[in-house]
């Protein structure tokens, strides 16, 4: 008795295994021959990505592509050569400065750290000292800051942010965020983290702000891009790339382009502070 | 005539060899992935040390400080309270479809479980996100946001009910119909039988069941991401009340690989590495206890 359909399957199974096996795709030839790579900073990549494809737009035969990976992902792989340029949503630390005193720093936009709390918080604004309490958990009710006799619930980031990172350091002063902080790994599970909990308070790039979260003035100064451009409003961080030595070719162009008018004015629309 | 039979043996033994290639794949996939991630961990358990990497109660990657025991014991945590809600309730779904339900409720229940099981786990987080941490926060206790590991158990107990059931059910379904018989004309009463010879007849089976659960909940990731808070705290009750633990937020093993690969780099990528393989070492034991419990039962 023929049995034709196990022939089949076995020429079905051997197809399966040549075609899985044997799937080696050459795409070599229709590489660009002008390519920048960018890596780093989650922060910084949605705007370096508006500021490559305008520069993309102007000149066709540029191909620049940007990755994530974190703010220390970038500096490593600038300073590593993986990449062309990286990318920090935050300043190098001195140890960083020190094993890779090569990198060139670009800042190339300022960001502000907006503190957030849900719109039923009374409290309009905190100093610097009284934030570092609360991140501490060394102040933990709403009572002791002006506000309602209610736990405070507090919001961060995850380590390894540069939001984070940024936070610390301008906020923090060498100590650690509560434990019993609740983490969120990005801006936006932050911003509706807050925005549904009622009494909880966290910190976001400006970026992401709306109305559906209430964003407290520090130390006396409204979270406004005006005051973060003029430097009265104390959350300010640099958004910076990086290259390895000095940039030269391709990559000084689109440098270039990033610090001049047009790049400049795609910082500001995308809800940056310009450098200039 | 014998041509032809040959031509037909030697096809056979040509499928036998591909199915067995694609078996030993399997296996070879499964040795490579443990393998890999072992090789990524090895330096942090190196420098680290593997006691103090499992019972450090402090992980602070930016101060190098690496102790997975907050998330250990949060996965622990979040995986007996998801067992205690959602087993009783998958058992007792189990002996329903088996012994209770006519076939018409039968048709409708049924799929309605395999629907559950098909549902990506990130709506799942959605829906605990949307749902029950609001819920959650309506407990009057101090501390209390609602993420934590109350939202989180119930959403997997919710996961793991189609595991629970359907291992359960085959398991009711496989039992002797003369113990029933047996049961029944020694009088006793259909709820009796169930009771007192269907169920413990089953009790292999159903531990599988249970344990095959376990495996599920541990593994879960999405879902506890969004609702558990991912603070790495080893959980303590909030209150005076021993309960109020389940309101503290935790971080699993799962959740502390996915919240912070994406920016670890150096020893901080090895330490996730070596989160993986505790993990997967944990999943390991769970499964090898389920086919025990199989085992025992055939």
């Amino acid at each position: 008795m023929q049995r034709p359909w196990t022939k089949l399957l076995g020429v079905i199974l051997i197809a399966l295994l040549i075609t899985g096996c044997g799937g080696k795709t050459s795409n070599e030839s229709s590489q660009v021959q002008k390519q920048i790579s960018v890596a780093g900073s989650t922060t910084v990549q949605p705007l370096a990505e508006k500021l490559a494809e305008a520069f993309m737009e102007k000149h066709p035969d540029v191909e620049i592509t940007v990755q994530g990976g974190g703010s220390s992902v970038g500096i490593k792989s600038a300073a590593g050569g993986i990449a062309d340029i990286g990318a920090a949503s935050r300043e190098l630390k001195e140890s960083e400065k020190q094993k890779y005193p090569d990198l060139q720093v670009f800042v190339i936009a300022y960001d502000g750290i907006a503190i957030i709390v849900h719109p039923g918080v009374e409290v309009d604004g905190l100093t610097r000292k009284q934030l570092q309490g609360i991140f501490a958990g060394k102040i933990t009710s709403w009572k002791e800051v002006g506000g309602a006799d209610k736990t405070i619930i507090v919001v961060a980031r995850e380590e390894g942010s540069g939001t984070r990172a940024a936070f610390e350091e301008l906020v923090m002063g060498g100590k650690q965020i509560t434990g019993q902080a609740i983490l969120q790994p990005s801006n936006g599970a932050v911003k509706k983290t807050v925005a549904s909990t009622p009494y909880s308070i966290g910190f976001l790039s400006f970026g992401y702000l709306d109305e559906e979260v209430k964003a407290l003035a520090v130390d006396g100064v409204a979270p406004t891009k005006e005051n973060a451009a003029q430097k009265r409003y104390p959350l300010v961080r640099p958004l910076n790339l990086l290259t390895k030595g000095t940039p030269s070719g391709l990559v000084k162009e689109w440098l270039d382009f990033i610090l001049g008018p047009e790049g400049q004015k795609i910082v500001q629309s995308e809800g940056y502070i310009p450098v200039k | 005539m014998k041509g032809k039979k040959s031509e037909a043996f030697w096809a056979g033994r040509v499928i036998e060899g591909i199915l067995l290639l694609d078996a030993l794949l399997a296996i070879v996939v499964i040795f490579l992935i443990g393998l890999l991630i072992l090789i990524e961990a090895w330096p942090a358990f190196r420098k680290i040390g593997f006691v103090p990497f499992l019972l450090g109660k402090e992980w602070r990657p930016g101060k190098e400080l690496y102790g997975l025991l907050p998330m250990i014991v949060g996965s622990i945590l979040v995986t007996l309270g998801a067992v205690t809600l959602g087993v009783p309730i998958g058992v007792a779904l189990a002996t329903f479809l088996a012994e209770v339900a006519p076939p018409w409720v039968q048709k409708v229940v049924r799929p309605a479980i395999e629907l559950l099981a098909g549902i990506p786990s990130v709506v799942y987080g959605l829906f605990g996100l949307a749902v029950l941490v609001p819920l959650v926060r309506q407990i009057p206790v101090p501390g209390n946001s609602g993420f934590g590991l109350l939202s989180a158990s119930v959403v997997l107990a919710v996961m793991i009910l189609p595991t629970v059931a359907n291992i359960s059910e085959d398991a009711i379904r496989s039992v002797a119909r003369e113990y029933r018989e047996g049961s029944l004309a020694l009088g006793a009463t259909h709820w009796q039988t169930i009771i007192g010879v269907v169920l413990p007849a089953a009790r292999s089976g159903i531990v599988a069941a249970v344990i095959l659960g376990i495996g599920r909940a541990l593994g879960e990731t999405m879902a506890m991401i969004m609702v558990i808070g991912n603070s790495v705290i080893i959980p303590k009750p909030l209150n005076s009340n021993p309960l109020t633990i389940f309101l503290s937020q935790a971080r699993t093993l799962t959740g502390n690989i996915a919240v912070e690969i994406s920016y670890a780099t150096g020893l901080h990528e090895n330490a996730l590495f070596a989160t993986g393989v505790v993990l997967f070492i944990l999943i390991m034991l769970v499964n090898s206890m389920a086919h025990l419990a199989m085992r025992r039962r055939s």
